[in-house]
């Protein structure tokens, strides 16, 4: 089951440089949730501050509060090793292990965490390779085939599989179906409404089309900050925000 | 860059409709003129311009389902293509009352002028004024003006509701004149639904501009 | 309509461009012959002039005093075996540390004092580290051995694989990196579990090419291992290795010696290449179908 994230205050730099400044957001759980603006305006920065990846990059740091769901993320002492099996990550570019077999990329979060058992391995792999709509295409060659044998979408569905894997509380997306073509693309826009039953999931996204076919909730960012967020119908039809507007009717961005 | 391309659709669909509107405020001055000079001319020139409505209305239809499959427009420029549809159907529907109207008038015509206490034509220039100031505030975009047609449909009520009381005396007393009076008063009635047409254009200018439905006597916005 | 005169000039161009395309392709072609060419009949003279000598003897035998036909190598080839698993076991994996430390932390004036170094011991005569580490290890010691020689090609081949390594390493795409980490895989599983493994293919060649190279190292066995006419009975003794059996039988004034001498070069060769194909083999039954 997925759980909320409370966001309170999220500063983000790169180096001096203040890429997020002060946002404020409740994910509701169980929801899909996009977040949408022009490039450069903070929204892969903003979730990528979720599952703490943001502070792997040289010199870029984040504080503020971040509560998914009774975790206090940025809390003193806490492990962000520990923070990324709970939120998992899908990126752009699709990103199997190329050394490894479909079978040991889904399983690969599992082992080197440390997981051993065997058949608790096969059942888990077996679920998320269904639950991301790969198994029946993949499952006589598991072993055989590797991760980067597969087709564009497929190989964007294993990294979901992956992430799934792990059984973390909460998906982040970025961006997730930009390099695949359009049938891959409503693949996996369906795979994230099936997904939303069992996951929290935040998805960016420059395609608004996107945004408004699959999220339930849209967050606009400009230069930083959150300007509007709201029901997707809403953001689509009638936006608060003249910025928001001047957005999505393509007058900008 | 497509913005403009769709921008020029949106221009287009715009023009379109204010030239169909045109057509309609003729269509109703025409009518008018038909019944103030008994002239069967004027109802001819409103039958035969029906087809020029009946051709904008799917030209329009047309370019707005368009618009809306190539261009997925989001937000205002949504809300203006819908609103533009339902404009466009109820400009349709004023052309037909009109047609209504002259056919009514040919009737008139046809026998001697009997004198009935209406006033057609003082009702028939504050509907006209009324399908106006909404397709002006449609020009402009101006949700006030399209407030204030709403608040002339009162008006254009009364005067049918005293037409009605008036003419039903008028056949009681004097029945000599029932067909005459059913003319006058199925006219009436027309006017009075191009009056509720030329409302609904306001609340969909209201719809466009500020994202409320005011329909039904209410402001209802999106929560 | 085409231009006939147009046509023809076009035509003229074509067939410049067709010419020196075809030179070019035979310069490279001549080009890689001249390469394998030494290469070749450097092996085909050792094959003749070694394989006459070749016998059960030699690979069983002992060396004969001077003068006494017949003998073997034996000490030689399994010493050689053992000095150079043993460099190995020091060099490769210290090498491949360096190689990561210097690729996913070493960004900083550290890491660049590192591999100036590194590559200044890369060029640094295998002579003059035979004499470092003779001064080191085996006047302290007041012994050679076979470790010490071991020592000084360890010290040889760390450079050479923490090149490649790093090389190597810096080749896997960041992609993978973040995935790994998305999943909660803490950095140091990341880069051993997943960057070394993508990179596995590049770093056991660099591996072997500096095992080729010190495989026949002379020099520094020299001053370190002196060499053994008889078994050593265990590794902190003077050990017996081809290289320096070989250079001995060379400038020895017996005939017979000569002519081992011939099947001693002839077999480090061929040791090289088995190792080196041995390797190949066994890593390349771990590949999948598809994998890069």
């Amino acid at each position: 089951m997925g759980v909320g994230i409370e966001v309170r205050g999220l500063n983000a730099y790169y180096g001096k440089h203040l890429a997020l400044k002060s946002v404020d957001m409740t994910v509701p759980a169980n929801h899909v949730t996009a977040v949408i603006g022009p490039s450069g305006c903070g929204k892969s920065t903003f979730v990528r501050c979720l599952n703490r990846m943001h502070e792997t990059i040289p010199e870029a740091r984040a504080e503020g509060e971040v509560k998914v769901g009774d975790m206090e993320i940025y809390g003193a002492g806490t492990d962000p090793v520990e923070i990324r099996r709970r939120i998992g990550m899908v990126f752009q570019k699709p990103n199997p292990f190329p050394t490894m077999s479909i079978y040991d990329n889904v399983a690969a979060g599992l082992r080197l965490n440390g997981f051993r058992n065997r058949k608790q391995i096969n059942e888990l792999v077996e679920r998320s390779l269904k639950l991301s709509a790969l198994w029946d295409e993949v499952k006589d060659t598991l072993h055989k085939k590797s991760g980067a044998s597969l087709s564009g979408g497929q190989q964007q569905r294993l990294c979901i599989a992956r992430s799934l894997a792990v059984e973390p509380q909460v998906l982040l997306m970025d961006e997730p179906a930009s390099a695949l073509d359009p049938i891959s693309t409503s693949k996996i826009e369906e795979l994230i409404f099936q997904l939303k039953q069992h996951y929290t999931v935040v998805i960016v996204t420059h395609n608004m089309q996107q945004a408004a076919r699959v999220a339930e909730l849209t967050g606009f960012f400009l230069m930083g900050s959150l300007i509007e967020y709201d029901k997707t119908e809403k953001i689509f039809t009638t936006p608060a925000d003249k910025r928001t507007e001047d957005y999505i009717t393509g007058r900008f961005g | 860059m497509t913005r403009s391309r769709f921008q020029q659709g949106l221009d287009e669909l715009r023009d379109k409709l204010l030239r169909m509107g045109g057509l309609a405020e003729q269509a109703i001055d025409r009518a008018t003129e038909a019944y103030r000079a008994r002239d069967a001319k004027y109802c001819q020139m409103v039958l035969t311009g029906e087809n020029e409505i009946n051709q904008a209305e799917r030209e329009i239809d047309e370019l707005a389902l368009d618009l809306l499959a190539m261009q997925q427009p989001m937000a205002v420029d949504l809300r203006f293509i819908m609103a533009v549809v339902k404009i466009n159907a109820d400009l349709e529907r004023v052309g037909d009352q009109a047609v209504n109207i002259a056919q009514r008038v040919l009737d008139l015509i046809s026998e001697p002028e009997v004198p009935l206490p209406v006033d057609i034509p003082r009702m028939a220039e504050s509907v006209s004024t009324m399908v106006q100031r909404s397709l002006e505030s449609f020009l402009d975009g101006k949700a006030e003006v399209a407030e204030a047609v709403l608040q002339m449909d009162n008006v254009v009520d009364r005067m049918k509701d005293e037409a009605f009381v008036v003419l039903v005396q008028k056949m009681t007393h004097d029945p000599g004149t029932t067909r005459a009076s059913l003319n006058v008063l199925l006219i009436a009635r027309n006017l009075e639904r191009i009056a509720d047409h030329a409302t609904n254009i306001a609340e969909d200018v209201i719809f466009w501009v500020r994202g409320a439905d005011v329909r039904h006597g209410g402001a209802h916005y999106r929560a | 309509m085409p231009d006939p005169a147009q046509s023809s000039s076009s035509l003229k161009i074509s067939v410049f461009r067709r010419l020196t395309n075809s030179l070019a392709t035979v310069f490279a072609i001549t080009a890689a012959v001249l390469v394998i060419l030494p290469l070749l009949a450097i092996f085909i003279y050792l094959l003749i002039k070694g394989v006459q000598s070749l016998n059960w003897a030699f690979f069983t035998q002992l060396p004969k005093p001077p003068g006494e036909v017949g003998g073997g190598m034996a000490n030689a080839i399994v010493g050689s075996a053992m000095i150079l698993g043993i460099a190995s076991l020091v060099g490769i994996p210290m090498g491949i540390g360096a190689g990561i430390y210097l690729a996913e932390y070493g960004r900083n004036l550290f890491g660049d004092v590192v591999r100036f170094t590194s590559d200044v011991l890369n060029g640094v005569p295998s002579i003059v580290i035979g004499i470092a580490v003779y001064s080191l290890i085996v006047v302290r010691q007041k012994h050679f051995s076979a470790l010490a020689g071991s020592l000084a090609l360890a010290i040889m081949m760390i450079p050479t694989v923490a090149r490649a390594t790093e090389e190597m390493l810096l080749m896997v795409p960041n992609t993978i990196r973040e995935a790994a980490l998305g999943l909660g895989i803490p950095k140091w599983r990341t880069t051993l579990s997943i960057s070394l493994r993508t990179a596995s293919a590049g770093v056991i060649t660099g591996c072997m090419l500096a095992f080729a190279r010190v495989a026949g190292e002379t020099a520094p066995l020299l001053f370190t291992t002196l060499g053994n006419q008889y078994w050593s009975k265990s590794l902190n003794q003077p050990t017996a290795a081809l290289p320096l059996q070989v250079y001995t039988y060379a400038l020895s004034p017996y005939d017979d010696w000569h002519k081992q001498a011939w099947a001693g070069a002839l077999i480090l060769i061929v040791m090289i290449v088995t190792a080196v194909g041995a390797v190949r083999i066994v890593t390349s039954r771990g590949t999948l179908k598809g994998a890069s």
